[in-house]
């Protein structure tokens, strides 16, 4: 009953059985390789088993490919129609068959660098105070208040913006500065409540919690003897954050601060809440605008052409490369400290 | 003596720089905290007038007509989430178990971080793979569509979560029941799972908690209706589908309507988030 060495599934059960953990690394003693002989009865069961952890497996990464498939095939026609000239025209008018994307990449790229400009500082600001100012007793349910900022549902949010923030917009916050700013193009033009800046606003308060977090986490695994001889020297508390954790802790700072910006870039209730649904390009952050992922949520459903379903199934394709490009750049920054640090 | 009082003046205004960053982050931490506070309290103030029990009862009303409620919504979106979480659990523990155990080698951290990536994938384009795969060739909108694209979202934090807890498991554990003899899927089922069971339960309701607020994918793949419907092959009622529906409506009425929908989906997702705390919790005080 000895298995031959090819058998795939074979050896998967032996590096099971024969694996050792010591401390992080994992080590392979040796396997013992006649196990089965010993329990032939049992080899139907393990087998068994076996094969349904790597169907489940194999499941798992058909559906990650096919989402891929599916979603370029989706959006062929329009590829094929176009080319990739529908990313930089900057007419959106389907029933005369303009399909220029322009305004949404704009809309999209602008509130969701708005938005991380916005959430890194505060982010990363109360992360600081998280992991090395606040006395525990404040620090713990300060924490949970603000994981649970993630947690609220993005509707709620879209329903917050559109009743609360888009009227005090309009009223307070927009003549606000407009008031000593109006002269910038960025701050003129009438504020109509919803529109670009209540977008990036409502987008900066989903993105903090993901920035405090995470960096939380990088600020916290941090040495101690790094802070301890930077105190021991002299330094203040303020000066051993600025200068010793916060660059240790940089890349995986920076790391939240991508993953972020990812969750900005494809929220999609929300911002179509808020943001006006206009696609026009305006210099005014006062203006209503468009995102790619609002395009597709108020359209898609009334599309009415092949070409038109297949334009937006492309926005969606384009939301996708894009947010695994920049997802993939934040896991390999994080990856990279984390690495660091078990060598020290 | 001129040196020292220049140290010691210095020396005060680091101490003051510091102490002034001490409460600049602190007003941060405390803003995030307080818009919390602020988002919950609206929602409370605004929606707690809007629920009772027409509201919790009927199904919408035609605008024009008073009363109407969410009780279709609520039964739609427990339908969808319920189907989501039979597909997704199986594969998602299962795959979970894989890379606890045998991952290692080019596929399994290849999943890892295909994983970690789809986590981030915008749940729209996942609404979008899920109207391609099981709308347009039936063209018929279906709750079924919808619960996929939720297994699809739920999939990565339920994989990463169980991996995580099989790995915390001791080996020790594991050495000890093969060594009296039981089978490699016997220790699996019977042994490593239960002394995990409490963290994996934690992503479990971490990845419901996520997809019971999501409101993107269902758009174009549960599609909403204003009936009762308990069948998964049809367009159902979604809860934070007809929040939004309302919420863009021109109607006041509407408007109270979408505020109490609210109250009710967010208590229950922070009900689901906080369920999760406790049972990770229960483990480590254990």
């Amino acid at each position: 009953m000895t298995p031959s060495p090819g058998d795939r599934r074979f050896r998967g059960i032996t590096a099971g059985v024969g694996e050792t953990v010591v401390g992080s690394e994992r080590a392979a003693v040796a396997a013992p390789q006649s196990l089965d002989v010993f329990r032939p009865r049992y080899r139907a069961g393990d087998r068994l088993f076996s094969w349904a952890l790597t169907l489940s497996t194999w499941t798992y990464l058909g559906l990650i490919v096919a989402l891929f498939v599916v979603l370029f095939a989706g959006s062929w026609l329009a590829i094929k129609s176009f080319g990739l000239r529908f990313l930089v025209g900057s007419s959106w008018d389907p029933v005369a068959g303009h399909f220029g994307a322009l305004p949404f990449i704009f809309g999209t790229v602008v509130s969701s660098a708005i938005a991380i400009v916005i959430a890194s500082g505060v982010g990363i600001a109360a992360a600081a105070y998280l992991a090395e100012f606040a006395p525990p007793l404040i620090a713990r349910p300060l924490a949970f208040l603000i994981e649970l900022l993630a947690a609220v549902p993005s509707v709620v949010y879209g329903l917050w913006g559109l009743f609360v923030l888009a009227p005090l917009v309009r009223s307070v916050i927009g003549p606000a500065i407009q008031s000593k700013l109006g002269w910038l193009p960025i701050f003129s033009g009438p504020i109509y409540g919803v529109g670009m800046l209540t977008a990036s606003l409502i987008l900066a308060l989903m993105i903090v919690p993901t920035v405090a977090a995470i960096s939380r986490d990088f600020i916290e695994s941090v040495a101690v003897d790094q802070r301890e001889a930077m105190l021991a020297l002299g330094a203040t508390r303020w000066e051993t954050v600025r200068r010793v954790v916060l660059p240790a802790a940089r890349p995986g700072i920076f790391g939240a601060c991508v993953l972020a910006l990812g969750r900005a870039l494809g929220e999609t209730i929300a911002t179509t809440m808020v943001i006006g649904n206009r696609p026009a390009i305006s210099a005014s952050l006062f203006a209503p605008g468009y995102t790619l992922a609002s395009v597709i949520a108020n359209e898609f459903t009334e599309a009415t052409t092949q070409v038109y379903i297949s334009t937006l199934i492309g926005l969606g394709l384009l939301l996708f490369v894009v947010s695994i490009v920049v997802n993939a750049a934040a896991r390999i920054l994080m990856h990279t400290v984390l690495r660091n640090a078990e060598e020290r | 003596m001129a040196v020292s009082v220049v140290v010691r003046r210095t020396l005060k205004v680091r101490h003051a720089r510091s102490a002034a960053s001490v409460f600049i982050t602190a007003l941060c931490a405390g803003s995030a905290a307080a818009a919390l506070l602020l988002i919950l309290g609206y929602v409370v103030r605004e929606g707690i007038t809007s629920v009772n029990v027409p509201f919790l009862t009927q199904v919408p009303h035609p605008i024009g007509v008073s009363g109407g409620g969410v009780a279709n919504a609520i039964l739609g979106t427990g339908i969808t989430v319920g189907i989501a979480t039979a597909m997704a659990t199986p594969i998602g523990v299962l795959t979970g178990v894989y890379l606890a155990m045998y991952g290692r080698g080019a596929v399994a951290s290849s999943i890892r971080f295909l994983s970690d990536v789809l986590a981030g994938v915008p749940s729209i384009a996942i609404g979008l793979f899920a109207y391609a795969v099981l709308v347009a060739p039936f063209k018929h909108f279906s709750a079924l569509s919808g619960s996929f694209a939720f297994a699809v979202l739920m999939l990565p934090v339920i994989i990463r979560t169980t991996e995580e807890a099989i790995r915390s498991v001791p080996i020790t554990i594991r050495e000890g029941a093969l060594a009296l003899g039981l089978p490699l899927y016997a220790t699996t089922m019977h042994v490593v799972i239960p002394a995990a069971r409490a963290a994996i339960t934690t992503g479990l309701l971490l990845s419901i908690a996520r997809v019971t607020g999501e409101t993107a994918p269902l758009l174009f793949t549960a599609f909403g209706s204003q009936f009762w419907e308990a069948n998964p092959s049809n367009p159902m009622a979604q809860l934070p589908l007809q929040i939004f529906n309302y919420a863009i409506s021109p109607y006041p009425q509407w408007h109270q309507q979408a505020w109490g929908g609210a109250l009710i989906l967010i208590v229950v997702v922070l009900f689901l988030n906080i369920l999760a705390r406790a049972a990770l919790r229960s483990r480590t005080s254990r």
